[in-house]
């Protein structure tokens, strides 16, 4: 019952995300916001010069996404691994579970 | 959320750094105690951190045009207290300004404010608040997820308000304008993140919707 309702819920996320791509009318140029409130700014303040700058950047814009989603890949791989230990471990009898919790 | 490197008034950078120091500074000691009085929440306390490292990398479409990317605070926030999300979220936050040139430096205080301090306490609130009220696990995780996230694209939008204020109708246009770019991108991505936190939550105790779901991630309960 519970990876039922995973599924449901993950499904309700994934619909919510694709839905300004899949409904016609909705979406636009999908910029990202952080530059759009750049933008704004420039506009409300013309004048205003950023006083430091990146201390690195990326070269180029493939190079930026490697750099998301390693990030995103590192995270992901550790909630798995995390989650794949618990499941291997509730499957053990309950001598070997506290084997491990006083290691 | 992220307000590029150099963007902030040097006073207005130097302001919330004072402002978020504090919040990471209580953020050590209680992270340092909950690893020394249940050693077992490490990988959980872990997790919490790699959630946020995940979501805060996603950038995702959303119905204004735009696209933003979720905080992934409120999981960690509900399990291990708001104070440590300081801590995570500053780590992450500081990944994000030195690799990507994403946010920055200068610009680190603020943001640290609003998704590392803002977003978790009001995930917090919300938890406690829902649960009080006799809402289910999975809803009061929902709520505080969902409406942390929004929290921190509000906070976000305040401060770029107090910085660069509408030349006509001051602070509060300012509020309004930045508030149309950040926080109402971020509705349908705030309703994504709540969903997804229940089922990574679920995933991550193999107890998805167990009154003591959140407590035995915390490594109160064995």
């Amino acid at each position: 019952m519970a990876i039922n309702r995973s599924v449901w819920l993950l499904a309700a996320a994934a619909a919510i995300v694709i839905a300004p791509l899949a409904i016609p009318g909705l979406g636009g140029e999908f910029k990202g916001s952080d530059d759009l409130g750049t933008e704004a700014i420039a506009q409300a303040a013309p004048d205003y010069k950023p006083w430091f700058k990146p201390l690195w950047k990326p070269p180029s814009e493939e190079v930026e996404t490697l750099l998301f989603a390693l990030q995103a890949a590192m995270g992901a791989g550790f909630i798995g691994y995390v989650i794949g230990r618990r499941h291997s471990l509730s499957q053990k009898p309950a001598s070997a579970r506290d084997n491990v919790a006083g290691r | 959320m992220h307000i590029m490197e150099g963007f902030l008034p040097v006073g207005h950078a130097i302001g919330w750094f004072a402002a978020s120091a504090p919040f990471v500074v209580a953020g050590a000691i209680s992270l340092k105690k909950i690893l020394r009085e249940r050693p077992e929440a490490k990988l959980n306390l872990a997790a919490a951190g790699a959630f946020t490292f995940v979501l805060s990398a996603l950038k995702m479409p959303s119905v204004t045009g735009s696209c933003s990317h979720p905080t992934g605070t409120g999981l960690g926030a509900v399990v291990f207290g708001p104070a440590v999300m300081a801590v995570l979220g500053t780590i992450v936050l500081l990944f994000q300004a030195l690799l990507i040139a994403h946010g920055g430096l200068t610009t680190l205080g603020a943001n640290v404010f609003s998704m590392a301090i803002v977003g978790p306490w009001v995930s917090w609130a919300i938890w406690r608040g829902a649960s009080r009220l006799g809402a289910s696990v999975s809803v009061a995780v929902f709520l505080a997820a969902a409406l942390g996230d929004l929290a921190t694209y509000a906070t976000t939008s305040v401060q770029l308000a107090l910085a660069y204020p509408d030349p006509a109708s001051g602070i509060p246009g300012a509020v309004l304008k930045f508030g149309g770019i950040y926080a109402v991108t971020q509705v349908p991505l705030a309703i994504a993140e709540g969903l997804l936190t229940v089922v990574v939550m679920g995933a991550l105790s193999g107890r998805a919707g167990k009154t003591d779901e959140v407590t035995f991630l915390a490594g109160e309960t064995i």
